[in-house]
């Protein structure tokens, strides 16, 4: 064992060089695992922290009614701490004000709420305040709205508050873009004072319930569903809310999976590259090694040693390199940061990349390793004697190639954590690396066949030496289209994910929302938000309506029929629905036709329903409903089924009229538009209540801010983490390239011994790499179409969209050029030194 | 096989398959040689010399018959149990000399010892390497040293283990006439010192009427196997 280890040592003495390039193809692959890892780690706690955050507590239950008896004894033996809320919408009055009135959502809240997150006011701290008493916290914007300041009187029904303060954020109010009423907070115990709940008020009982930490929240869900069905209790947990953070979350997620992916199949090409190479050179020491009396044991040992200690010299390096760019990134990017990002390490991510990068760099070095047991001893005598058993398959590879493809499989479904996507990352890498492979081949083989006699000296012999014996050929197309692969899909990838971010997260949101707006005042007021620098991005009529009967049935009755199986509140809701004669761009058309426009008189109207709506309803297209439009029956039938991005900062609804049926029903209209700021918001909204006092004006600022803050963070970490993996894999490219120095050294130096110019040999190289390079990126490319698109579709679920040929020829056109000017580059020591200088130091 | 010899050769012959057909390149040799004699191979280019040597040294197996090896059949064992055979007692000297290039001088002649795992013998390895001149080059590379001195670092390496028996392919066909000259003198009386056999493979015919006895083969076959009476 002694001497294994001193060999392994000592051995490296004259190829260190070569062997830092095995260890930096490691070591960028492990730090971009680690970095990649921890951001994940970091974003999931983040978006862990966010979701709590929104939702205020672990668990939520919410209910139409009063919580009484058996109901009230079942949430209460929810166990947990427990908050209580009441909300139902009402008017706000203003006796400072001229006695005006603001529909405001109000919110009676026991002391805990929120449990997580803050509850933020100005002046700060105001919760406290809400313990008793008649104090109100009001939604800031309306505040501003109505020049209100703390210590003012409002009033809510009969009772009168003392405004403590303004609202700038609730924990768990993603769902406010949906109410457009600001909100009012006001103690639990004072809601009674108001008079405004009598029997049949339209309210919601929701119940925050806060679990020690580790508590199964989850499976409580899942044990107890009979029971909140039976109670019509609806739930919301934080896995649940994590859910709906949006398609775009996951992602990013799976990009993040896919980038950590990318990162070490790039290092372990790199590792077998390097080691590949360093083996053949090591040929004729092992041959010596097992003449003087080494066992086939010995030898493969002495070099599994180095690659093993090489993998965790790499590893850790690697490990500590991950760390010191999350800890260093914060003060570099400072400037650059749209938000204070703060980077903790995951000690979990730090060890998963130090043991991937492990056991990634022995598997792979393992391959062209294995090779040494086959050494023949006769190679010192002479070599053609020894390749006679070099022929025969050797089945401990063949086992080796079946356990890095399991590997593959198994890392990519760990990383991605869902097998299919797993499966996918993996069938498209082997794919890609048999279609390289083969294409290598063919390469070789069209060399062979081509009658270059009419080309100039350097030109044939840079082509032949694609197929000539000991070529690189294979080597070199494999890593530079897999690299080449692996880095456009990346690429793409990111783009088609920052398309979808700017899409649903740009910054031409609307982020103010008026409402109230009756149908005189539409004209006047879109003028006057133009005048003022917000002109109107959406505008929706909306009519309030309620449904009397679903396929011929009245509602009570289906109310009070235990089977219908369809969920009361879809039935008793008061739907705020529009008219127009076209879908928008948040909508997908998912059944039947959709009608824009029928004539006067037309019935059953054909109108548009949610599909998840129309499923709840258990309505199809065809199917009658009829709705009381405030006093009017209205006889529809369901025309088409949309599907409805809700993600989106923008008027949707679950029942969309055509045009021609609703223009003279008493309506009001809401209007979108953009703002530059806080300070022109309150600009826009003084006016807007000036000339308008009816007009209310919902300030999307404060879910926006979180919105953006998290699709912010998310379009940074895309960006970051891929250019540190397409740095990663340029690295191991420039490697690849680089590893084939060696192997064209004595026939360089011989040529130039043989009285070749410099020019001659680069030129000579200069068609070699230029026909690898060119090859190998193209393949590359084309790979990485295939593998966007199936990302896009299978992966992201958002429309593909072919890449630009700029960006595809600009790839394309880099990585060829980078191939040669590396090759020529790597080539450039020899041409610079005597030949004799050379053939001692090289050879 | 007589008491004394350490090299008994039976009917050996080695094919090779190749894309034409099987390539016989030695026909049923024969010839065993007692411990302590010299003998040299000599015969013309594809005569299958440097096959025999590396078959009597356990570097290859035959296709038929066998040879001892200091007492045991080596045709049978498998490549690890051939490698210690030589690790025990078996030295070389090769025509392109074989010194492992990251070693030093030293340390190349070391490695049959560590190999053993009996540790490195470095006083031992250092007198080897004042015997054959190079008292003062123990730490140069190979690629520091002349092929004369590497020659004679390969001369050491062969003798660290005490081996048995010697096997030199053509050890001076890449040196000049003097520095052959020197190599010769040192590979006879290093041989003479420790009663090692030797055998070598040369085409050199005055180097070979330095041996005991010269077998001469021709396209696989020994025409004839004859004392000279050194």
């Amino acid at each position: 064992m002694n001497f294994i280890l001193k060999m392994a040592w000592r051995d490296t003495r004259a190829s260190r060089r070569r062997l830092l390039l095995f260890s930096l193809a490691i070591v960028l692959g492990v730090a971009a695992l680690v970095a990649v890892g921890s951001l994940r780690d970091n974003l999931r706690f983040a978006i862990e922290e966010q979701t709590k955050t929104l939702l205020g507590a672990d668990l939520t239950v919410t209910a139409r009614a009063k919580l009484e008896g058996e109901a009230e004894k079942f949430v209460t033996g929810l166990g947990g701490e427990q908050a209580r809320e009441i909300s139902f919408n009402s008017m706000l009055i203003l006796p400072d004000a001229g006695g005006r009135t603001r529909l405001v959502q109000v919110r009676a809240v026991e002391p805990g709420f929120p449990f997580y997150g803050n509850f933020d006011t100005r002046p700060a701290d105001l919760r406290s305040r809400l313990g008793a008493g008649s104090n109100v916290i009001l939604e800031e914007s309306l505040m501003v709205q109505f020049g209100l300041k703390p210590g003012d009187r409002v009033k809510l029904g009969s009772a009168e508050f003392i405004v403590a303060g303004g609202l700038l954020a609730v924990p768990g109010e993603a769902a406010a873009v949906a109410t457009m009423a600001p909100r009012v907070f006001i103690p639990f115990a004072a809601v009674g004072d108001t008079g405004l709940l009598q029997a049949g008020s339209l309210a919601r009982h929701r119940v925050y319930v806060k679990y020690a930490p580790g508590f199964d929240v989850e499976a409580l869900v899942r044990d107890e569903r009979a029971r909140f069905r039976e109670f019509r209790l609806g739930t919301d947990t934080v896995e649940e809310r994590k859910r709906e953070l949006g398609q775009s979350i996951r992602n990013v997620n799976a990009f993040l999976s896919l980038v950590g992916f990318a990162s070490l199949f790039l290092g372990a090409i790199g590792v077998a590259s390097a080691i590949h190479a360093h083996i053949r050179q090591k040929v004729p020491t092992v041959a010596v090694l097992r003449c003087l009396g080494a066992s086939a044991r010995t030898a493969f040992s002495i070099y599994l040693l180095q690659g093993l200690g090489l993998g965790v010299v790499g590893a850790g390096l690697g490990a500590a390199l991950g760390i010191g760019v999350q800890l260093a990134l914060p003060g570099l990017l400072r400037d650059f940061l749209p938000f204070a990002f703060e980077f903790s390490i995951s000690w979990a991510a730090l060890g998963q990349g130090l043991g991937a990068g492990l056991i990634v760099s022995v598997l792979f070095a393992l391959l062209p390793l294995l090779e040494v047991r086959r050494v023949s001893p006769l190679l010192t005598l002479r070599s053609a004697l020894a390749d006679t058993n070099g022929r025969r398959r050797d089945w401990w590879q063949v086992a080796l190639l079946g356990v890095i493809v399991l590997l593959i499989f198994a890392f990519a479904v760990w990383q991605t954590g869902r097998w299919q996507w797993g499966a996918g990352f993996g069938v498209a890498l082997l794919l890609g690396f048999a279609i390289l492979a083969g294409l290598a081949k063919a390469v070789s083989w069209l060399a062979k066949q081509l009658n270059l006699r009419a080309l100039p000296y350097a030109w044939r012999q840079g082509v032949a030496n694609l197929h000539r014996p000991n070529n690189r050929t294979l080597l070199l197309l494999v890593s530079l289209g897999m690299g080449t692969f692996l880095m456009m899909t990346l690429y793409l990838s990111r783009d088609t994910l920052l398309g979808q971010l700017r899409v649903v997260g740009g910054n031409d949101r609307p982020n103010l929302m008026l409402f109230d707006i009756q149908d005189d005042q539409v004209e006047p007021l879109k003028k006057l938000l133009a005048d003022n620098g917000a002109p109107v991005k959406q505008h929706a009529a909306i009519i309030t309506m309620r449904i009397a009967s679903v396929k011929g049935r009245v509602v009570a009755d289906i109310l009070k029929d235990p089977k219908s199986g369809i969920p009361g509140w879809t039935l008793r809701r008061e739907y705020r629905s529009t008219y127009r004669g076209e879908m928008t761009d948040t909508e997908k058309l998912t059944g039947g036709q959709f009608t824009g426009r029928v004539g006067p008189g037309t019935e059953p109207v054909p109108i548009s329903i949610e599909e998840n709506l129309a499923r709840d309803m258990q309505v199809a297209v065809g199917d009658e409903i009829v709705f009381d439009v405030q006093g009017v029956p209205v006889k529809t039938k369901v025309g088409s089924l949309r599907a409805v991005d809700w993600r989106r900062m923008q008027p949707n609804f679950f029942i969309v009229f055509p045009e021609g049926v609703l223009e003279g029903a008493p309506k009001f209209h809401v209007m979108a538009l953009r703002v530059a700021d806080a300070d022109h918001s309150a600009k826009v909204q003084q006016a807007v209540v000036r000339e308008h006092p009816n007009v209310s004006a919902i300030d999307l600022a404060i879910i926006m801010q979180t919105i953006d803050s998290v699709y912010s963070k998310a379009s940074f970490v895309v960006e970051f983490i891929a250019l540190f993996t397409v740095i990663t894999g340029a690295i191991v490219l420039a490697g690849a390239v680089l590893i084939g120095r060696s192997q064209r050294v004595r026939e360089s130096v011989l040529l130039r011994t043989l009285g070749a110019t410099k020019a001659q040999v680069n030129r000579i190289m200069f068609a070699e790499y230029l026909a690898l390079g060119t090859l190998g990126a193209a393949v590359g490319a084309v790979l990485a179409i295939g593998a966007n698109w199936a990302l896009a579709y299978y992966v992201f679920q958002v429309k593909w969209v072919a890449p630009s040929a700029v960006v595809l020829l600009g790839g394309w056109a880099a990585v060829s050029a980078m191939t040669v000017t590396t090759g020529l580059l790597s080539n450039r020591g020899i041409c610079d030194h005597p030949p004799l200088a050379v053939l001692r130091e090289e050879t | 096989m007589s008491a004394q010899s350490i090299l008994k050769v039976e009917r050996l012959t080695k094919t090779y398959p190749t894309a034409a057909g099987a390539l016989t390149v030695l026909h049923e040799v024969s010839f065993d040689i007692p411990a302590g004699g010299t003998c040299a191979i000599v015969g013309p280019s594809g005569s299958g010399k440097t096959t025999l040597l590396g078959l009597c040294a356990g570097l290859d197996q035959p296709s038929t018959g066998s040879v001892h090896l200091d007492g045991r059949e080596i045709g049978g064992l498998s490549e690890d149990q051939r490698a210690l055979v030589r690790n025990e007692c078996v030295g070389f000297v090769f025509q392109n000399f074989q010194l492992i290039p990251t070693l030093t001088a030293q340390e190349n002649v070391l490695v049959p010892l560590e190999l053993r795992g009996n540790g490195a013998d470095e006083k031992e390895a250092a007198e080897l390497l004042a015997r054959v001149g190079l008292g003062d080059r123990l730490d140069h590379y190979p690629t520091q040293l002349s092929g004369g001195e590497q020659q004679r670092v390969a001369l050491a390496r062969a003798f660290i283990n005490r081996p048995r028996i010697l096997f030199c392919d053509e050890p001076t066909g890449n040196l000049d006439g003097d520095t052959a000259h020197a190599m010769v003198d040192l590979i006879f009386g290093l041989n003479r010192e420790r009663g090692t056999t030797l055998v070598l493979v040369t085409h050199d015919l005055e180097l070979a009427r330095l041996t005991q006895r010269i077998l001469r083969l021709r396209s696989g076959h020994v025409i004839s196997d004859e004392a000279t009476g050194a």
